[in-house]
């Protein structure tokens, strides 16, 4: 993992001499068409989304908007309607940050101190479900879906906000600990073994050594939870009650509501909205966010 | 060291207690949770699960069913786009970005963007894009091919390929990332060596670089098998599975049996399926990663 990441500072070796060589002309010239073709659906969202309705219906929707307004913004944040509920994306809004902030910090305190246990105190059989663990994050979550909901109503939460933090702390687990214990694995054990020998002891360690020398990968951790939990639908809608629906949920169901007339630039302008907690995230985490997919993919 | 000392259940106490978590996680939820659902696909529940022994009889029927069945057709064409395309487009972009080049970093985070999207958002932005009466194809009409249609999504025939398009714009900058780590990894004197034989670079990527770098690749193959086996949101949030059936997936029949249709059997026996095909690519790969390194 740390060696992807190593990999992906930048190209290694002298620069080439010459700028304007004919292999030059149609790199670049590729690139350029494809960052062209990769931008065009966030243009042509923020372009639909400052449009009126007739200006849309006529013109094509590459073109930028004649007459900026800003109504669609408004309306789908406050007016939108799923159902019978009026109040627009707001609602999913506040429910996603009160989703995602609790399903963040337990996901990770959990597997921080998981990956900590696994790394430092190995007990016997420890490796046996770390295995269990890992794999399981290769299982369609299919499987697992109504079980949870049996043992969620056991507890009694089922379709409540705690309950779905429970969901995304567990499907989090897997990818977490592995980031964690492999971070710990890589600090130098004479610290721990300092510390051990100091008379400091499981919780003391952790919290006066390992984490004080571990806020990269926690960040790390942070921006991995927050996008993947923000961008979460599938467990959004099977845990949770229409009340507590989280954005993307919400999202769908105005985007896709059958009744009424289709507004596009109100749609694009959810959707936008929507999108912006994790581009925000993207665009000013940069490298750390390549570390943390990079990471999260290899699993290993 | 635990094993051969009295109380070792009580020894290094705080650390089992930090991974209790992990400990029902694996044992309760993944394990326990993926036997339970296997055991009831075997039986008759309807609305509620209930240990009602009925054999292959779910299987027969999800099997007899035309949804499913266009579901895992789909799922074939899908995944088989999904997993060339974007490997064929990841990997000649990150050859590309490997050349020495200025604003990689620019150019790599507007290919990754995407990816930082939910599908949800990927799906409705290209559902606006592919409106036949509005999107692309009346920008290309309006440009004098009066003709031209282009309506993935209204055309049963092809609307995989829509949600393809869509698939593809979210995950290539995922499959670019990996390759570029795979091709800065790999040790620059090959580079110096074929360039002094005088070798094509063209050819040294097909028969150099490219076997060595094996392992990147069969990584990000069973990344990608495992995540086109989950696909759901993309489909709900662009087709809804439409026109009819046509853009219907695996994933898909399990929640709308499960939690819409009040046919637990079903979705159980459809999950149990999705989990087979699961198995099928990540077992033989996990004994190839980690089975070998063991053994040698």
């Amino acid at each position: 993992m740390d060696a992807v990441s190593a990999h992906l500072d930048g190209p290694q070796g002298p620069k080439p001499r010459k700028r304007f060589s004919r292999n030059n002309i149609i790199i670049y010239g590729i690139l350029g068409m494809v960052a062209l073709y990769y931008l065009l659906p966030l243009y042509v969202m923020v372009v639909t989304s400052l449009k009126g309705m007739p200006e849309i219906r006529m013109g094509n929707i590459f073109a930028p908007p004649v007459e900026i307004t800003f109504e669609p913004w408004v309306k789908a944040w406050s007016e939108a309607c799923t159902g019978l509920n009026c109040d627009g994306l707001s609602r999913g809004f506040w429910n996603s940050v009160q989703i995602t902030i609790p399903s963040v910090i337990v996901s990770i305190a959990i597997a921080s101190v998981n990956g900590y246990a696994l790394a430092n105190w190995r007990f016997k059989g420890a490796d046996v479900f770390f295995a269990i663990l890992i794999f399981g994050a290769f299982i369609p979550y299919q499987v697992m879906l109504y079980p949870l909901v049996i043992m969620l109503r056991e507890l009694g939460l089922y379709g409540s906000l705690w309950g779905l933090v429970i969901v995304h702390s567990i499907f989090g687990m897997p990818i977490l600990t592995l980031l964690f214990r492999n971070y710990f694995t890589s600090l130098p054990e004479e610290l721990f073994k300092a510390a051990r020998v100091d008379g400091a002891g499981f919780w003391q360690i952790y919290f006066q050594i390992m984490l004080p020398m571990s806020l990269p990968i926690f960040v790390v951790a942070m921006i991995l939870q927050v996008t993947g939990i923000w961008n979460d639908f599938l467990f959004g809608v099977i845990y949770t009650k229409p009340d507590l629906y989280p954005m993307t949920v919400q999202l769908n169901n105005i985007v896709n509501s059958v009744q009424g007339v289709k507004e596009y630039n109100v749609n694009m302008a959810a959707t936008l909205l929507t999108g912006l907690v994790p581009l925000v995230i993207y665009f000013v985490s940069g490298k750390l966010f390549v570390r943390g997919i990079a990471a999260g993919a290899v699993k290993g | 060291m635990a094993a051969s000392r009295p109380k070792s259940l009580f020894r290094n106490l705080n650390a089992k207690i930090a991974a209790i978590p992990m400990i029902i996680t694996a044992l309760v939820v993944f394990t326990g949770g993926t036997l339970w659902t296997v055991a009831y696909s075997f039986t008759k529940s309807k609305m509620l699960p209930k240990w009602k022994f009925v054999g292959f009889d779910q299987y027969e029927r999800l099997w007899d069913t035309r949804r499913w069945m266009v579901s895992i057709e789909n799922l074939f064409i899908y995944g088989l786009c999904m997993l060339v395309l974007s490997f064929v487009l990841g990997f000649i972009l990150a050859a590309l970005m490997d050349q020495k080049i200025r604003f990689e970093n620019t150019f790599r985070t507007i290919i990754l963007y995407p990816f930082a999207l939910s599908f949800i958002v990927t799906g409705l932005v290209w559902q606006w894009l592919l409106n036949p009466d509005l999107g692309v194809s009346n920008v290309v009409r309006a440009l004098g091919w009066d003709s031209f249609a282009f309506d993935p999504l209204y055309n049963a025939q092809i609307a995989i390929f829509g949600v393809v398009i869509a698939g593809l714009w979210q995950g290539t900058g995922l499959i670019m990332v990996l390759m570029l780590a795979g091709l800065r990894g790999i040790d620059q004197d090959i580079w110096k060596a074929s360039r002094v034989d005088g070798i094509p670079a063209w050819k040294t990527y097909l028969f150099i670089v490219i076997p060595m770098m094996r392992p990147v690749f069969i990584t990000t193959l069973v990344l990608i098998a495992s995540g086109i086996v989950k696909v759901y949101d993309l489909i709900v949030a662009m087709t809804g599975g439409g026109p009819g059936v046509s853009t219907e997936m695996p994933a898909k029949y399990v929640y709308d049996y499960m939690f819409g249709g009040q046919n637990l059997g079903q979705g159980f026996a459809a999950s149990t399926m999705m989990l087979l095909a699961v198995l099928i690519v990540v077992i033989p790969w996990a004994m190839l990663e980690f089975g070998g390194k063991k053994r040698g």
